[in-house]
């Protein structure tokens, strides 16, 4: 049986109340945010409650959002029951320094990857979670890049990021770079 | 040879026989390591051009008048490609290898029966000759694995390795059928009582127990050869090249050469063990003004055999190893065994000694020209099809 | 860079063998790498290690505008890229409620589909040679290839569209596509379909191979978000296009095949690929319905509804779409201020699909993990972004 978005949120307050803080009902994907600590037992609950029924998780994703106020990071959940054909949103709230929450392996099994990209690109540590690493980019990358204060570093292993910036600069600086029909030639703004 | 000794003898009258004996060998070896050194070339063309028809496209068109030059480009490429050896490989094993596997292959061609007296040396062991000098093959194989110093050549070695000690046994078996009709293992022996045109072919005798012991014969040497939907060592595209996943260059040229022989070898003994070998299909076919056709209609039967073998390849899926072994051990050794043994007590019994007589005959003769139909028939239906496609794609 | 082996040689058993099935494989799904645990033949433990694509398609995004976003998601899954435009569009459509034209509506289902069969082709046909069949992809490449040229004939291109439009089309279909699309379909349902059933999905060795192999039980597709073939092959008749239809999608007649079990388990790499069979020849009646409908609409430009600048409004939306390769999802997420969206995340059905992987490869037979990696029909683009 079909619940919607309000309905949902009010089993979720019966059981979780003091750990949902805000329910947006006039998106246009109804949306409760829950506290850190609790998004593993709610997800649990979810799951495992014969009307909920959630048992896809459709999406994880990480957003970053150093310029609301506070700045904060979110985490979305979007989730989705096969047996009853209805969706929920569930956010939560994390500090943008040292972001950690439980993660929610145990409940869908696909949530060990989307956590681990999370992790890779932002930085967020989820906790319990088996085997923590990075995903898509190099074991060895320093930081987390899809973070809105994200830097190029210079070099990564030695070699240039930005290959046409560096030789930008020496060109200006006065230094000839290539040979003939292969001179290089300063990038026009919309390249590299 | 010993046609060839008696020819010498001629030329070069009063020398010591074992003078002639030694130019006639070192003259047949010569025509032998050229005639397989050729034939790779003949059937790896006869193979892109195949999967090019059989995949819908054509094939190798660009090089030499419809892509007769390709094969010969690619085996003058091979030879001057670097033959890299890995750092830490056994080198002499290494290089051992596919000469043995090579070596392999071109000792079978000793015992094969082109004609009556054009024969290099008729063993009376020949049969049993054939099969032992293919297991050198296996031997190769393994030692490339082995000497590659790689975890996926070994794997495919050994692969290998099981695939053809387990397919021998069937394969002997349906010989052994043959054996024990004609009561000798020589393989001109085995022509000689076929003689009197396709009713008297082994392929129909004690029908239809020999046709069974074909089959079984013709899939145990897919195996052994490597091929068709047993080609878990050759095309381990899945992982990587198998065996010989190391060899380049000419070792690696050596590696096809030896697969290509030891089709024909394969395809040779079976024809001349079930399907008459040098003889025609009739009597009458067999001189044409003097001149034996012995050699040709052997060479039309290996040929066909090496076109089904191809087809095969070029349609079917590729068994894991295990359905593989499944296939060896519990299907085609029962029915070989059972085959042998009953066969064998049907040669013990006087009437049928050398087979069911009338009944094999009339079935030859319906199988040949049911054979014949169906080709014929078969060609009025592809070329109505190719009518119906041609119509549906050119419909607007 | 630091490779990452995954275990160490205390943990090992001294019998047991890491392989490393490395970035470059011969077969033709991508740069992907996976770590087996072997005793034998038997494989302990596998570990895909995914990364090697990865082009920070979400970082791009933030860094164009909305219409610019569309030729990186077409190099998302790049064997099947209408999917991908079209998923992406239909999403900030959502999110700035613009309606398209049923004309328009109607040629992109006409491309969708025709993007359906194309990417079977592949899927199917390298599955065949996975297995050692080298026969059927050559012909579905021939078919493909057909499809290809209508493409190109459309909008240019052959793999990488650039098609689908927020709000409408980059191209109009020209005059005698629908003959020619007709023709192509008249084509492959009277020799392609039937011989690529007959030749490889009858044929007993690939029954043997394939059926039994990889099975995967509805609960763990469900709980490890499998989604189309993978989904439907484990027996759940669950198809976007008939559950949450987008596109007029509701206006067309089709089933929706589902694995049956009939050489084995359910869920077994049998099921999913004749599920993708199956739905080939479905997508061939969509079209030729879809062709009927859009003989009968007035024609209309099909940019008529694209805005001059895509500024919506601040929201966020999450919208999927059903792609060959399972269920595609945009979250988009849009501040109001800009051209650019805040962010762009990506559920590709790839990556979901691999991740399911170390669980049906434990106890398997090391030549079944290609044919459990081909049957999930997996794109490494699509999985790494």
């Amino acid at each position: 049986m079909s619940l919607d978005a309000a309905a949902i949120h009010e089993r979720l307050q019966a059981k979780f109340g003091q750990k949902l803080s805000h329910f947006e009902a006039a998106a246009k994907q109804p949306f409760a945010v829950v506290a850190a600590d609790a998004i593993a037992d709610v997800a649990a609950f979810l799951k495992a409650d014969p009307e909920l029924a959630f048992d896809n998780l459709m999406c994880l994703s990480a957003v970053d959002y150093p310029k609301e106020m506070p700045p904060r990071m979110e985490m979305v959940y979007h989730l989705l029951s096969y047996r009853h054909a209805h969706q929920f949103v569930l956010k939560v709230h994390l500090p943008r320094e040292e972001p950690r929450l439980p993660s929610v392996e145990a409940s869908w099994g696909v949530a060990n990857w989307h956590e681990r990209e999370a992790f890779d690109l932002f930085g967020i540590v989820f906790e319990g979670h088996s085997d923590l690493r990075r995903i898509l980019l190099p074991d060895d990358w320093q930081g987390h890049p899809l973070r809105k204060d994200w830097q190029d570093p210079d070099f990564y292993n030695g070699m240039h990021v930005k290959p046409t910036a560096q030789m930008a600069e020496r060109a200006a600086g006065g230094e000839a770079i290539g040979i003939g029909p292969f001179a290089f030639t300063p990038p026009n703004k919309h390249v590299g | 040879m010993d046609l060839l000794s008696s020819l010498l003898g001629g030329v070069l009258a009063g020398q010591p026989a074992w003078l002639l004996a030694l130019v006639a060998a070192l003259i047949c070896a010569t025509l032998l390591v050229t005639f397989m050194a050729l034939g790779p070339i003949a059937y790896v063309y006869a193979e892109t051009k195949l999967a090019g028809f059989f995949q819908d496209r054509i094939g190798p068109k660009r090089v030499g008048p419809h892509g007769l030059l390709q094969t010969i480009a690619d085996a003058v490429k091979l030879m001057f490609k670097e033959a890299i050896f890995p750092a830490a490989a056994d080198k002499f094993l290494f290089v051992l290898a596919p000469c043995l596997v090579v070596v392999g292959a071109f000792l079978g061609f000793v015992v094969i029966p082109f004609g009556t007296r054009l024969q290099t040396a008729d063993l009376n062991i020949g049969l049993f000759y054939v099969v032992a000098v293919s297991s050198l093959s296996t031997v190769g194989i393994i030692m490339a694995g082995w000497a590659s110093n790689n975890k996926y050549a070994l794997f495919g070695a050994m692969r290998s390795a099981a695939q053809i000690v387990s397919y021998e046994i069937p394969a002997v078996f349906s010989m052994l059928v043959i054996v024990m009709i004609v009561g000798s293992l020589s393989l001109q022996d085995v022509v000689n009582a076929q003689h009197g045109g396709i009713g008297y072919w082994f392929l129909f005798r004690y029908f239809p127990l020999n046709l069974i012991a074909f089959l079984v014969f013709f899939t145990a040497s897919l195996a052994e050869c490597n091929r068709a939907p047993f080609d878990i060592p050759e095309a381990e595209s899945e992982l990587v090249a198998g065996f010989h996943t190391e060899y380049s260059g000419f070792f690696f040229a050596m590696f096809f050469m030896a697969e290509y022989t030891e089709m024909f070898i394969v395809s040779a003994v079976a024809s001349v063990l079930f399907l008459g070998g040098y003889l025609a299909p009739h009597p009458m076919l067999q001189t044409v003004g003097g001149l034996g056709l012995g050699p040709l209609w052997l060479f039309l039967k290996a040929f066909t055999l090496i076109f089904i073998m191809m087809w095969l390849r070029w349609t079917l899926p590729r068994l894991r190893v295990d359905q593989l072994m499944h296939v060896a051990w519990k299907v085609l050794l029962p029915i070989s065994m059972t085959l042998a043994v009953v066969v064998g007590g049907l040669v013990l019994v006087p009437a049928t000694r050398w087979g069911f007589g009338l009944w094999d005959r009339t079935w030859a003769w319906v199988v040949a020209i049911g054979i014949v139909a169906y080709l014929i028939v078969g060609m009025f239906r592809a070329i109505q099809w190719s009518r119906t496609r041609n119509r549906v794609m050119a419909t607007s | 860079m630091a490779i990452e082996t995954a275990w160490t040689a205390a943990e090992l058993d001294t019998d047991e063998m890491v392989l490393q099935m490395g970035p470059q494989h011969p077969s033709t799904h991508g740069v992907l790498r996976i770590e087996l645990r072997t005793d034998g033949e038997v494989v302990k433990a596998a570990r895909p290690h995914i990364g090697y694509l990865h082009r920070c398609f979400e970082k791009h995004s933030e860094n164009v505008d909305y219409p610019g976003v569309i030729p990186y998601t077409d190099r998302m899954d790049y064997v099947a890229s209408m999917g991908n435009s079209l998923g992406y569009a239909l999403a900030v459509e959502k999110l700035m409620a613009i309606e398209v034209s049923p004309y328009v509506q109607t040629i992109r289902v006409i491309m969708a589909e025709l993007q359906r069969i194309a990417s079977h082709c592949i899927a199917v046909g390298t599955y065949g040679m996975d297995i050692g069949a080298f026969t059927p992809f050559l012909h579905l490449l021939r078919d493909r290839e057909k499809i290809l040229d209508l493409f190109e004939w459309t909008c240019g291109a052959r793999l990488l569209y650039n098609y689908n439009w927020i709000g409408g089309l980059s191209h109009d279909v020209p005059d005698g596509f629908v003959r020619a699309c007709r023709q192509f379909l008249r084509e492959y349902e009277a020799i392609t379909h039937p011989e690529l059933m007959d030749l490889l999905i009858g044929n007993k060795i690939f029954i043997k191979r394939t059926a039994g192999v990889g099975v995967c039980p509805v609960e763990l597709a469900i709980n490890y978000d499998l989604t189309g073939p993978n989904l439907r092959g484990s027996g759940l008749p669950r198809d976007l296009r008939k559950d949450e239809p987008y596109s007029g999608y509701e206006n067309y007649q089709f089933e929706v095949p589902v694995g049956k079990g009939e050489y084995g388990p359910v869920g077994s790499c049998f099921d999913r690929n004749i599920v993708r069979a199956h739905e080939m020849a479905e997508s061939a009646k969509i079209i030729h319905q879809a062709m009927d409908r859009l003989e009968k609409l007035d024609k209309s430009d099909v940019r008529e509804k694209v805005p001059k600048r895509v500024k919506p409004a601040k929201g966020e939306i999450y919208a999927r779409s059903e792609a060959p390769r399972g269920q595609l999802g945009y979250y988009v997420v849009a501040d109001g201020t800009g051209v650019n969206p805040y962010r762009v995340k990506v559920k590709s059905p790839c990556f979901t699909a691999m991740s399911v992987f170390h669980v049906l490869a434990k106890g398997m037979y090391l030549a079944d993990i290609i044919a459990l990696i081909g049957s999930l029909d997996v794109v490494l683009g699509e999985i790494d972004r």
